[in-house]
Protein backbone atom coordinates (compact mmCIF):
# COMPACT_ATOMS: atom_id res chain seq x y z
CA UNK A 1 0.00 0.00 0.00
CA UNK A 2 1.21 3.30 -0.83
CA UNK A 3 0.94 6.65 0.68
CA UNK A 4 -1.45 8.81 -0.26
CA UNK A 5 -2.00 11.68 2.14
CA UNK A 6 1.62 13.59 1.31
CA UNK A 7 3.47 16.63 3.04
CA UNK A 8 1.99 19.90 1.77
CA UNK A 9 4.48 22.38 -0.25
CA UNK A 10 5.14 25.02 2.66
CA UNK A 11 5.76 22.18 5.27
CA UNK A 12 8.18 20.68 3.00
CA UNK A 13 10.02 23.95 2.31
CA UNK A 14 10.05 24.78 5.98
CA UNK A 15 11.86 21.47 6.44
CA UNK A 16 14.04 21.69 3.60
CA UNK A 17 15.10 25.17 3.86
CA UNK A 18 16.06 24.41 7.35
CA UNK A 19 13.32 26.60 9.51
CA UNK A 20 11.41 24.07 10.82
CA UNK A 21 11.78 23.35 14.40
CA UNK A 22 13.28 19.72 15.74
CA UNK A 23 9.69 18.34 16.73
CA UNK A 24 7.97 19.11 13.22
CA UNK A 25 11.13 17.95 11.52
CA UNK A 26 11.04 14.34 13.42
CA UNK A 27 7.14 14.11 11.72
CA UNK A 28 8.49 15.14 8.14
CA UNK A 29 11.87 13.19 7.95
CA UNK A 30 10.05 9.83 9.13
CA UNK A 31 7.05 10.33 6.51
CA UNK A 32 10.34 10.96 4.32
CA UNK A 33 11.60 7.69 5.24
CA UNK A 34 8.21 5.98 4.45
CA UNK A 35 7.39 7.97 1.05
CA UNK A 36 9.60 8.07 -2.13
CA UNK A 37 7.44 10.51 -3.74
CA UNK A 38 7.83 12.94 -0.93
CA UNK A 39 11.85 12.06 -1.36
CA UNK A 40 11.87 13.17 -4.59
CA UNK A 41 9.65 16.44 -4.17
CA UNK A 42 12.53 17.05 -1.73
CA UNK A 43 15.60 16.41 -4.16
CA UNK A 44 13.34 19.19 -6.33
CA UNK A 45 13.54 21.61 -3.36
CA UNK A 46 16.78 20.99 -2.77
CA UNK A 47 17.48 21.39 -6.05
CA UNK A 48 16.13 24.71 -6.62
CA UNK A 49 17.74 25.79 -3.16
CA UNK A 50 21.04 24.73 -5.12
CA UNK A 51 20.17 27.69 -8.07
CA UNK A 52 19.41 30.40 -5.78
CA UNK A 53 22.35 29.73 -4.30
CA UNK A 54 24.81 29.66 -7.69
CA UNK A 55 22.30 32.92 -8.45
CA UNK A 56 23.63 34.75 -5.08
CA UNK A 57 25.50 37.18 -5.25
CA UNK A 58 28.71 37.15 -3.05
CA UNK A 59 29.34 39.00 0.19
CA UNK A 60 32.25 41.17 0.29
CA UNK A 61 34.83 39.20 2.69
CA UNK A 62 35.79 40.92 6.15
CA UNK A 63 39.23 40.93 4.80
CA UNK A 64 39.92 39.80 1.65
CA UNK A 65 39.32 36.07 -0.67
CA UNK A 66 43.07 35.54 -0.43
CA UNK A 67 43.26 36.33 3.41
CA UNK A 68 39.81 33.93 3.87
CA UNK A 69 41.49 31.28 1.67
CA UNK A 70 44.77 31.67 3.31
CA UNK A 71 42.60 31.03 7.13
CA UNK A 72 40.43 28.06 5.26
CA UNK A 73 44.02 26.02 4.19
CA UNK A 74 45.41 26.44 7.68
CA UNK A 75 42.31 25.22 9.20
CA UNK A 76 42.38 22.45 7.04
CA UNK A 77 46.08 21.38 7.61
CA UNK A 78 45.59 22.09 11.37
CA UNK A 79 42.96 19.65 11.92
CA UNK A 80 43.17 16.95 8.45
CA UNK A 81 40.91 14.61 7.52
CA UNK A 82 38.35 14.72 10.63
CA UNK A 83 35.86 11.85 8.78
CA UNK A 84 34.67 9.99 11.76
CA UNK A 85 31.42 8.32 10.22
CA UNK A 86 28.40 9.16 12.97
CA UNK A 87 27.11 5.48 13.79
CA UNK A 88 23.17 5.00 14.32
CA UNK A 89 21.92 5.73 17.73
CA UNK A 90 20.22 2.48 17.66
CA UNK A 91 20.72 -0.47 15.51
CA UNK A 92 18.39 -0.17 12.75
CA UNK A 93 16.22 -3.21 11.32
CA UNK A 94 14.16 -3.71 8.47
CA UNK A 95 10.99 -3.41 9.09
CA UNK A 96 11.47 -1.66 12.61
CA UNK A 97 10.30 1.94 13.55
CA UNK A 98 12.25 4.30 10.53
CA UNK A 99 15.07 6.77 11.07
CA UNK A 100 14.60 8.99 12.10
CA UNK A 101 12.11 8.24 14.95
CA UNK A 102 14.56 5.31 15.81
CA UNK A 103 17.28 7.55 17.11
CA UNK A 104 14.51 8.47 19.93
CA UNK A 105 12.76 5.47 21.00
CA UNK A 106 14.54 2.78 19.66
CA UNK A 107 13.78 0.46 16.00
CA UNK A 108 12.00 -2.33 17.66
CA UNK A 109 8.04 -1.92 18.20
CA UNK A 110 7.74 -5.11 20.30
CA UNK A 111 9.87 -3.55 23.07
CA UNK A 112 8.34 -0.40 23.38
CA UNK A 113 7.02 0.71 26.75
CA UNK A 114 3.54 1.84 26.48
CA UNK A 115 1.76 3.82 29.24
CA UNK A 116 -1.90 3.68 29.37
CA UNK A 117 -3.41 6.69 28.74
CA UNK A 118 -7.20 5.58 29.18
CA UNK A 119 -10.14 4.44 26.98
CA UNK A 120 -7.74 1.72 26.17
CA UNK A 121 -5.51 4.27 24.45
CA UNK A 122 -1.36 4.30 24.83
CA UNK A 123 1.11 6.58 24.87
CA UNK A 124 4.91 7.13 24.93
CA UNK A 125 6.24 10.50 25.59
CA UNK A 126 9.35 11.75 23.07
CA UNK A 127 11.63 13.84 24.28
CA UNK A 128 13.17 16.50 22.24
CA UNK A 129 15.32 19.56 22.60
CA UNK A 130 11.97 21.57 21.48
CA UNK A 131 9.84 22.76 24.16
CA UNK A 132 7.49 24.79 21.73
CA UNK A 133 6.09 21.04 20.78
CA UNK A 134 4.77 17.97 22.39
CA UNK A 135 6.23 14.60 20.67
CA UNK A 136 4.60 11.51 21.73
CA UNK A 137 3.82 7.99 20.03
CA UNK A 138 -0.23 7.00 20.42
CA UNK A 139 -1.63 3.70 20.26
CA UNK A 140 -5.29 3.35 19.45
CA UNK A 141 -7.14 0.22 20.21
CA UNK A 142 -8.51 -1.78 16.71
CA UNK A 143 -12.60 -0.04 15.79
CA UNK A 144 -11.43 2.62 18.73
CA UNK A 145 -11.70 6.64 18.59
CA UNK A 146 -9.19 8.84 19.43
CA UNK A 147 -11.28 10.78 22.03
CA UNK A 148 -12.57 13.59 19.97
CA UNK A 149 -10.64 16.79 20.53
CA UNK A 150 -9.80 20.26 18.54
CA UNK A 151 -6.12 21.53 18.66
CA UNK A 152 -4.73 24.89 20.39
CA UNK A 153 -2.71 25.07 17.44
CA UNK A 154 -0.73 22.62 14.48
CA UNK A 155 -1.18 18.76 14.46
CA UNK A 156 0.58 16.80 12.79
CA UNK A 157 0.03 12.61 12.78
CA UNK A 158 1.99 9.90 11.19
CA UNK A 159 0.60 6.58 10.84
CA UNK A 160 3.65 4.12 11.20
CA UNK A 161 0.98 0.82 12.06
CA UNK A 162 -2.55 0.21 11.08
CA UNK A 163 -4.76 2.72 9.76
CA UNK A 164 -6.97 5.22 11.33
CA UNK A 165 -10.39 6.48 9.73
CA UNK A 166 -10.92 10.35 9.71
CA UNK A 167 -14.58 11.16 8.82
CA UNK A 168 -14.47 10.46 5.12
CA UNK A 169 -10.44 10.07 5.03
CA UNK A 170 -8.85 7.09 5.55
CA UNK A 171 -4.63 7.48 6.73
CA UNK A 172 -2.31 4.24 6.91
CA UNK A 173 1.05 3.90 7.35
CA UNK A 174 3.13 6.58 6.01
CA UNK A 175 0.05 8.69 5.96
CA UNK A 176 0.63 12.14 7.09
CA UNK A 177 -2.24 13.96 8.49
CA UNK A 178 -2.32 17.77 9.43
CA UNK A 179 -4.24 19.58 10.59
CA UNK A 180 -5.36 22.81 12.86
CA UNK A 181 -7.29 24.59 14.83
CA UNK A 182 -10.38 25.26 12.72
CA UNK A 183 -11.04 21.59 13.21
CA UNK A 184 -12.49 19.61 15.47
CA UNK A 185 -12.17 15.90 14.38
CA UNK A 186 -12.79 12.25 15.45
CA UNK A 187 -9.90 9.76 14.46
CA UNK A 188 -10.87 6.15 14.46
CA UNK A 189 -8.62 3.14 14.20
CA UNK A 190 -9.57 0.81 11.64
CA UNK A 191 -10.86 -2.83 12.71
CA UNK A 192 -8.06 -4.88 11.91
CA UNK A 193 -5.35 -3.71 14.11
CA UNK A 194 -4.38 -1.44 16.83
CA UNK A 195 -3.11 1.83 15.10
CA UNK A 196 0.31 3.31 16.01
CA UNK A 197 1.01 6.74 15.15
CA UNK A 198 3.60 9.79 15.73
CA UNK A 199 1.85 12.79 16.89
CA UNK A 200 3.48 16.59 16.96
CA UNK A 201 0.95 19.26 18.70
CA UNK A 202 2.12 22.73 19.58
CA UNK A 203 -0.24 23.15 22.35
CA UNK A 204 -1.99 20.80 24.77
CA UNK A 205 -5.06 19.69 23.45
CA UNK A 206 -8.71 20.27 24.07
CA UNK A 207 -10.99 18.01 24.45
CA UNK A 208 -14.30 18.06 24.07
CA UNK A 209 -15.88 15.94 27.10
CA UNK A 210 -15.20 17.23 30.77
CA UNK A 211 -14.00 14.01 32.32
CA UNK A 212 -11.12 13.95 29.60
CA UNK A 213 -10.42 17.46 30.66
CA UNK A 214 -10.60 16.67 33.95
CA UNK A 215 -7.72 14.08 33.45
CA UNK A 216 -6.08 15.43 30.88
CA UNK A 217 -3.15 17.06 33.06
CA UNK A 218 -3.08 13.62 34.75
CA UNK A 219 -2.07 11.80 31.86
CA UNK A 220 -0.67 14.53 30.00
CA UNK A 221 -1.86 14.88 26.81
CA UNK B 1 50.02 33.53 -3.00
CA UNK B 2 52.66 31.31 -4.53
CA UNK B 3 50.79 27.88 -4.23
CA UNK B 4 47.85 28.95 -6.76
CA UNK B 5 47.36 26.18 -8.97
CA UNK B 6 47.88 26.93 -12.72
CA UNK B 7 45.84 24.02 -14.44
CA UNK B 8 42.37 23.31 -14.18
CA UNK B 9 42.21 20.29 -11.03
CA UNK B 10 42.06 16.53 -12.65
CA UNK B 11 38.84 15.62 -12.22
CA UNK B 12 36.06 13.02 -13.59
CA UNK B 13 36.15 13.86 -17.36
CA UNK B 14 34.01 10.40 -18.21
CA UNK B 15 31.38 11.46 -15.77
CA UNK B 16 31.69 15.16 -17.31
CA UNK B 17 31.91 13.89 -20.48
CA UNK B 18 28.50 12.14 -20.44
CA UNK B 19 26.73 15.28 -19.22
CA UNK B 20 25.82 13.30 -15.93
CA UNK B 21 27.55 15.90 -13.50
CA UNK B 22 28.06 19.55 -14.04
CA UNK B 23 31.81 21.55 -13.54
CA UNK B 24 30.60 22.27 -9.60
CA UNK B 25 30.06 17.87 -9.23
CA UNK B 26 32.97 17.38 -10.97
CA UNK B 27 35.07 19.54 -8.47
CA UNK B 28 33.52 17.42 -5.35
CA UNK B 29 34.23 14.31 -7.16
CA UNK B 30 37.58 15.18 -7.27
CA UNK B 31 37.94 16.02 -3.54
CA UNK B 32 35.60 13.44 -2.54
CA UNK B 33 38.24 11.05 -4.42
CA UNK B 34 41.32 12.20 -3.90
CA UNK B 35 41.47 14.93 -1.60
CA UNK B 36 42.42 17.33 -4.63
CA UNK B 37 43.30 20.46 -3.15
CA UNK B 38 43.49 22.55 -6.10
CA UNK B 39 39.47 21.27 -6.67
CA UNK B 40 39.18 22.22 -3.81
CA UNK B 41 40.15 26.20 -3.64
CA UNK B 42 38.63 26.01 -7.24
CA UNK B 43 35.44 24.93 -4.86
CA UNK B 44 36.35 27.84 -2.83
CA UNK B 45 36.77 30.68 -5.89
CA UNK B 46 33.56 29.61 -6.46
CA UNK B 47 30.89 28.80 -3.68
CA UNK B 48 33.45 30.65 -0.69
CA UNK B 49 31.69 34.17 -1.52
CA UNK B 50 28.02 33.06 -1.84
CA UNK B 51 28.08 30.37 1.19
CA UNK B 52 29.56 33.75 3.05
CA UNK B 53 26.43 35.56 1.41
CA UNK B 54 23.93 32.81 2.77
CA UNK B 55 25.79 32.93 6.30
CA UNK B 56 25.40 36.81 6.32
CA UNK B 57 21.10 36.76 5.59
CA UNK B 58 21.11 34.27 8.27
CA UNK B 59 23.13 35.66 11.13
CA UNK B 60 23.57 39.40 10.34
CA UNK B 61 26.55 39.47 11.65
CA UNK B 62 29.89 39.61 9.20
CA UNK B 63 32.63 38.10 11.18
CA UNK B 64 29.76 34.87 12.54
CA UNK B 65 29.57 34.48 8.51
CA UNK B 66 32.73 34.25 7.64
CA UNK B 67 33.31 31.99 10.35
CA UNK B 68 30.47 29.86 9.28
CA UNK B 69 31.17 29.93 5.81
CA UNK B 70 35.11 28.16 6.70
CA UNK B 71 33.05 26.04 8.88
CA UNK B 72 30.71 24.81 5.78
CA UNK B 73 34.04 24.92 3.34
CA UNK B 74 35.67 22.50 6.28
CA UNK B 75 32.42 20.03 6.34
CA UNK B 76 32.71 19.97 2.09
CA UNK B 77 36.28 19.27 2.49
CA UNK B 78 35.61 16.01 4.93
CA UNK B 79 32.43 14.96 3.52
CA UNK B 80 33.18 15.36 -0.80
CA UNK B 81 33.15 11.59 -0.51
CA UNK B 82 29.54 11.50 0.26
CA UNK B 83 28.52 13.79 -2.61
CA UNK B 84 26.50 11.13 -4.87
CA UNK B 85 25.24 12.84 -8.01
CA UNK B 86 23.22 10.00 -8.68
CA UNK B 87 20.95 11.49 -5.76
CA UNK B 88 20.89 15.59 -7.00
CA UNK B 89 22.71 18.69 -8.01
CA UNK B 90 26.08 19.62 -6.55
CA UNK B 91 24.78 23.04 -5.61
CA UNK B 92 21.71 21.20 -3.97
CA UNK B 93 24.13 19.18 -1.62
CA UNK B 94 26.38 22.64 -0.91
CA UNK B 95 23.26 24.17 -0.32
CA UNK B 96 22.47 21.53 2.70
CA UNK B 97 25.78 21.20 4.03
CA UNK B 98 25.57 24.94 4.03
CA UNK B 99 21.92 24.82 5.94
CA UNK B 100 22.58 22.04 7.98
CA UNK B 101 26.21 23.99 9.15
CA UNK B 102 23.85 26.99 10.23
CA UNK B 103 21.38 24.80 12.04
CA UNK B 104 24.70 23.19 13.96
CA UNK B 105 26.40 25.76 15.07
CA UNK B 106 24.03 29.16 14.43
CA UNK B 107 20.82 27.61 15.57
CA UNK B 108 22.12 24.85 18.15
CA UNK B 109 19.33 22.41 17.35
CA UNK B 110 18.61 19.10 16.50
CA UNK B 111 17.59 18.34 12.90
CA UNK B 112 16.18 14.79 12.60
CA UNK B 113 16.59 13.31 9.40
CA UNK B 114 15.88 10.37 7.16
CA UNK B 115 18.86 7.92 6.26
CA UNK B 116 18.98 6.38 3.19
CA UNK B 117 20.95 3.24 4.19
CA UNK B 118 18.02 2.68 7.09
CA UNK B 119 16.58 -1.21 6.34
CA UNK B 120 13.25 0.39 7.39
CA UNK B 121 13.08 2.86 4.73
CA UNK B 122 10.53 2.41 1.90
CA UNK B 123 12.37 2.09 -0.93
CA UNK B 124 11.97 3.46 -4.60
CA UNK B 125 10.55 1.15 -7.22
CA UNK B 126 13.11 2.05 -10.17
CA UNK B 127 16.25 1.12 -10.97
CA UNK B 128 19.45 2.80 -9.83
CA UNK B 129 20.26 3.25 -13.43
CA UNK B 130 16.93 5.31 -14.15
CA UNK B 131 17.66 7.33 -10.91
CA UNK B 132 20.82 8.56 -12.04
CA UNK B 133 19.67 9.95 -15.43
CA UNK B 134 16.29 11.44 -13.41
CA UNK B 135 18.71 13.10 -11.49
CA UNK B 136 20.53 14.61 -13.74
CA UNK B 137 17.09 15.74 -15.69
CA UNK B 138 15.27 16.83 -12.34
CA UNK B 139 18.32 19.39 -12.20
CA UNK B 140 18.08 20.71 -15.55
CA UNK B 141 14.83 21.03 -15.26
CA UNK B 142 14.42 22.88 -12.06
CA UNK B 143 17.10 25.25 -13.29
CA UNK B 144 14.35 26.16 -16.23
CA UNK B 145 12.10 26.18 -13.95
CA UNK B 146 14.27 28.66 -11.64
CA UNK B 147 14.73 30.55 -14.68
CA UNK B 148 11.36 30.88 -15.82
CA UNK B 149 9.58 31.89 -12.80
CA UNK B 150 8.23 35.40 -12.85
CA UNK B 151 10.44 37.93 -10.48
CA UNK B 152 7.64 38.64 -7.79
CA UNK B 153 7.78 34.48 -7.18
CA UNK B 154 11.46 33.80 -7.30
CA UNK B 155 12.14 37.60 -4.60
CA UNK B 156 9.67 35.47 -2.30
CA UNK B 157 11.08 31.85 -2.86
CA UNK B 158 14.79 33.15 -1.62
CA UNK B 159 13.13 35.18 1.23
CA UNK B 160 11.70 32.44 2.69
CA UNK B 161 14.99 30.20 1.61
CA UNK B 162 17.40 32.11 2.55
CA UNK B 163 16.50 34.37 4.98
CA UNK B 164 13.83 32.44 6.70
CA UNK B 165 11.93 34.97 6.77
CA UNK B 166 8.06 33.81 8.38
CA UNK B 167 5.79 34.41 6.02
CA UNK B 168 3.79 37.34 7.80
CA UNK B 169 7.17 39.25 7.76
CA UNK B 170 7.59 38.99 3.94
CA UNK B 171 3.91 40.27 3.74
CA UNK B 172 4.59 42.67 5.86
CA UNK B 173 8.09 43.65 4.05
CA UNK B 174 6.49 43.70 0.46
CA UNK B 175 3.02 45.32 1.71
CA UNK B 176 1.58 42.36 0.05
CA UNK B 177 -1.47 40.17 2.12
CA UNK B 178 -0.52 36.92 3.73
CA UNK B 179 -2.53 35.20 1.33
CA UNK B 180 -0.91 36.46 -1.62
CA UNK B 181 2.55 35.56 -0.54
CA UNK B 182 1.40 32.03 0.08
CA UNK B 183 -0.12 31.52 -2.96
CA UNK B 184 3.27 33.05 -4.96
CA UNK B 185 5.22 30.49 -2.87
CA UNK B 186 2.33 27.74 -3.95
CA UNK B 187 2.57 28.87 -7.26
CA UNK B 188 6.54 28.89 -7.53
CA UNK B 189 6.27 25.40 -5.96
CA UNK B 190 3.89 23.83 -8.31
CA UNK B 191 5.77 25.19 -11.57
CA UNK B 192 8.88 23.17 -9.90
CA UNK B 193 6.80 20.55 -9.96
CA UNK B 194 4.98 20.54 -12.81
CA UNK B 195 8.76 20.89 -14.85
CA UNK B 196 9.31 17.38 -12.49
CA UNK B 197 6.24 15.60 -13.36
CA UNK B 198 6.50 16.10 -17.21
CA UNK B 199 9.67 13.88 -16.86
CA UNK B 200 8.84 11.23 -14.64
Amino acid sequence: MSVTHHISGELLADYASGAMDEGWSLAVATHLSMCPECRRRLVAIEAAAGVMLEDMDGAPAASTDEASWAALKARLEAAPAAVAVKAAAVPRMPGGIPAPLSDYIGSDYSTLKWKALGLGAYQIPIEIGDRTVQARLLRIPAGKPVPEHSHGGRELTLVLKGAFRDGELVFGPGDLEETDDSVQHQPVATPDEDCICLAITDAPLRFKSRIMRLIQPIVGI
Amino acid sequence: MTDRPDSAPSGQPDAKAAGVVDEVGVLLLAIGQSKDMAAFEALFRQYGPRLRAFMLKRTADPALAEELMQEAMTNIWNRAASFDPARGSASAWIFTLARNTSIDLFRRRKRPEMDLSDPALMPEAEEAADRMIEARQSAAAVRAAMRDLPPEQLEILKLSFFEEVPHSAIAEKLGLPLGTVKSRIRMAFGRLRTALGEQS
